[in-house]
């Protein structure tokens, strides 16, 4: 590496933006390739790693250096040859973070793709050049959709197969299109890229004079992530209650949490939820520094002027502009256990920093998630099925349409038996 | 237009108060594993943060193999000590001395595999529900799919196929009898953001870590440092060296590397340069390329 690069990064650290996102793709698409790429070319490998993958492709025959294997996991799938479950990946360059939620593309894998999608701020959906738009490629759009990702970049990949041809191209982002514009996603991205020899992934490519857009890296860095999280409504809900027995700080009573929305500030009239009494915010805390201003998502302690009981999976929001309160919601659920979902069934779900119990009241539909066709006369959920459902809760949950708020409209569905988590399901 | 973004480094941090405040309320006996290493250090540091002004509200435990650098020790008296936490020591010698676990023996004895028996002793002893680590995905292959909070059956094990899904930022604690969690706060830092978020919050490490005069011997390609706990063949012969440590664990199987990087700024540009990764000082990755997923299947961190 070089020096510059050094300097800049030891002194520059303070000014680094965290991104999040997921890869999706066919099998064989070269997801992995293209991600072994990024971390190779952006010089986030170490050399102990790359001897050791440049031994293994010796051993295997391979003519090139398999950047693939960078991403190779645990035994179990080395064994089998394939990823089995979300992987996480990290790099960096002087303005950004990284971190990489590698999913897998397989059918029966729907759930790790919805597991990887609910952190992530953007999506990396590969297509194979020579085939085109597929199944799996709208399955993967309308996932990334449907988790309210708000930045999808398809990547067209494996150019160098189709001679780098500007026509192809246009037609695979001319079938994208027409598919994207059936679902809800805010920001696309289209890159022509080979992940085998490096074209538009980090470095531009000389093939595709044709193509004038950013290379994949230009937009992971520089895409505008400032807005993904909703700083409009206030909520925040209440995770632990801190009370020091010392004398120093015998009155304290600071309520800790995330925010998920919105931006509180110092003197703010608030009001409590479920309770709905209304006080002030005396003082925003992150340890000892008091701050003026906090918002999503900061992990802060918040005080106030009237002494209220409050407690864990309260919410704390401005009186003029209050999340829903309801037991009856409606959800798009994504089952994720292998026994099939109970219709009139009993779990526990997990809100916000709320736990309660509800049961399965109705299920609507299931999506064909290749062909978005809603399936009314089959109503069996098995794992990776996702489904419109109705559930009534033991008590009214505070809540937001996942569409507004990823944090207070989503909830987990767990197996009261068991314990395992069983479904994740975004409030509509 | 004022910018209502966060830094990596406060992200990160966010995130891991938010998963320790989880702990503090979803379980009943939670424990902080503290070895004195830097990432162990980070993580009781927001702890503190998480808690204040209140102390933290759970103990630090360490698991003492008994090979350790005298530095680590004495450091982790002074840190537990200014924090204010309470300090549960897991001693290797005393498993050992009650005939639990066999020491190794020969040139590459180690007690790093012991460490599993006195942990899950000590974990079960005191009726611990969940052990916060300090372990990152970024460590090693087997460790990118680790949730943030790993499920454990009654004996300790994890199975990599059987993790429960984890979404958003909603962390399902519930277990059944007998059975306990692992929490890692920090399984989205790198090595890179841990040295930087020491920096950025001025945090008081171990002395190893920092480039010092060492009296050393080379193994297998490896810097060791010199200890009545380590057998020396003939022919490794000791000599002195500049080097600092990039983890500390087990003196028996924790090498050096040469270094002049005396300050956390020098430290964060040795590691940008870095040619090596963090683990591939430790011997005991070395054993199998598989080791470390074996070692966790076993109830190893
Ligand atoms: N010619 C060419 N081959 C590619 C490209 N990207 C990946 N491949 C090859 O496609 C195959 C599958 O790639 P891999 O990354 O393992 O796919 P994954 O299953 O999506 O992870 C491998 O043989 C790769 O070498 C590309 O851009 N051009």
């Amino acid at each position: 590496m070089e020096n510059s690069t050094i300097n800049n990064e030891t002194s520059s650290y303070l000014d680094m933006e965290l991104l999040r996102f997921s890869t999706a793709g066919s099998v064989d698409d070269g997801k992995s390739t293209l991600i072994g790429r990024l971390l190779y070319d952006s010089k986030s490998i170490f050399a102990d790693q790359y001897e050791a993958i440049e031994e293994t492709s010796r051993r295997k025959g391979d003519e090139n250096v398999n950047l693939a294997l960078l991403t190779d996991g645990l035994r179990a799938e080395r064994e089998q040859g394939i990823t089995i479950d979300v992987a996480y990946r990290y790099f960096a360059t002087p303005k950004r973070k990284f971190i990489i939620a590698d999913t897998p593309g397989h059918i029966q894998y729907t759930r790790n793709m919805v597991t990887g999608a609910s952190t992530s701020n953007l999506s990396i959906i590969l297509v194979d050049a020579r085939q085109g738009v597929v199944e799996q490629t709208c399955r993967h759009t309308f996932i990334s959709s449907l988790l309210g990702i708000p930045h999808v970049v398809f990547c067209i990949n494996k150019m160098d197969l189709v001679d780098y041809s500007e026509e192809v191209f246009e037609k695979i982002k001319k079938d994208l299109e027409a598919f994207s514009s059936k679902l809800e996603v805010r920001d696309i991205h289209f890159v022509p890229i080979s992940a085998l020899k490096g074209d538009n992934v980090v470095n531009k490519s000389e093939n595709m004079s044709w193509y004038q857009g950013s290379t994949l890296m230009y937009l992971l860095e520089n895409i505008h992530i400032g807005s993904d999280y909703n700083h409009v409504d206030c909520r925040f809900p209440v995770q632990y209650v801190i009370r020091p027995q010392s004398d120093e700080f015998h009155d304290f009573r600071g309520y800790s949490g995330r925010i998920a929305g919105g931006i509180f500030k110092k003197g703010d009239e608030v009001v409590v939820l479920p309770s709905g009494f209304s006080s002030k915010i005396k003082s925003i805390h992150i340890y000892n520094n008091e701050i003026e201003e906090a918002f999503s998502p900061m992990s802060v302690t918040m005080t106030l002027d009237d002494d209220i009981d409050i407690s864990r999976g309260d919410m704390i929001v401005r009186e003029n502009n209050q999340p829903n309160a309801s037991q009856d919601l409606d959800l798009m659920v994504c089952w994720l256990n292998d026994k099939p979902m109970i219709n009139g069934g009993k779990y526990a779900l997990k809100h916000t920093t709320n736990d309660a119990r509800c049961i399965i009241k109705e299920v609507k539909y299931k999506v064909n998630i290749n062909t978005l066709h809603r399936i009314e006369d089959d109503k069996v959920i098995n794992t990776n099925d996702i489904a419109r459902i109705t559930i009534r809760t033991t008590r009214p949950l505070l809540f937001d349409k996942y569409s507004r708020n990823r944090i207070t409209g989503s909830l987990i569905l767990i197996n009261e038996a068991t314990n395992e988590t069983v479904g994740a399901a975004m409030i509509v | 237009m004022k910018s209502y973004n966060l830094t990596h480094l406060e992200e990160l941090e966010a995130e891991a108060i938010y998963i320790l405040r989880e702990v503090a309320s979803q379980f009943e006996k939670p424990a902080l594993l503290f070895s004195g290493g830097k990432d162990s250090i980070v993580v009781a540091h927001m702890a503190r943060k998480a808690f204040w002004p209140a102390k933290i509200p759970f103990p630090l435990v360490h698991i003492d193999t008994g090979h350790n650098f005298p530095e680590t020790i004495e450091f982790r008296d002074e840190f537990v000590r200014k924090i204010g936490a309470n300090l549960i020591v897991g001693s290797v010698q005393q498993s050992i001395n009650e005939g639990k676990v066999v020491e190794e023996k020969g040139f590459n004895a180690s007690r790093n595999a012991l460490q599993t028996v006195t942990l899950l002793e000590t974990i079960e002893q005191h009726k611990f529900d969940c052990a916060i680590g300090g372990a990152r995905r970024d460590e090693e292959k087997a460790r990118a799919k680790e949730r943030f909070f790993s499920h454990r059956d009654e004996f300790g094990q994890w199975d990599p196929k059987n993790q429960r899904p984890e979404l958003w930022n909603i962390f399902n604690g519930r277990k059944n009898m007998g059975e306990h969690f692992r929490v890692f706060p920090i399984s989205n830092w790198t090595e890179m953001d841990v040295w930087q978020y020491i920096l950025k919050e001025n945090i008081e490490i171990p002395s190893i870590y920092l480039a010092h005069q060492r009296e050393v011997f080379i193994r297998e390609g490896v810097i060791m440092s010199t200890s009545s706990f380590i057998q020396q063949r003939d022919n490794e012969v000791a000599t002195n060296m500049q080097v600092r440590f990039r983890t500390i664990g087990d003196a028996t199987c924790t090498g050096a590397v040469e270094s002049s990087a005396d300050s956390i700024e020098k430290i964060i540009e040795e590691v940008a340069a870095a040619r090596t990764t963090e683990r591939g000082t430790r011997s005991d990755d070395k054993r199998s390329e598989a080791a470390m997923e074996d070692r966790k299947k076993q109830g190893y961190f």
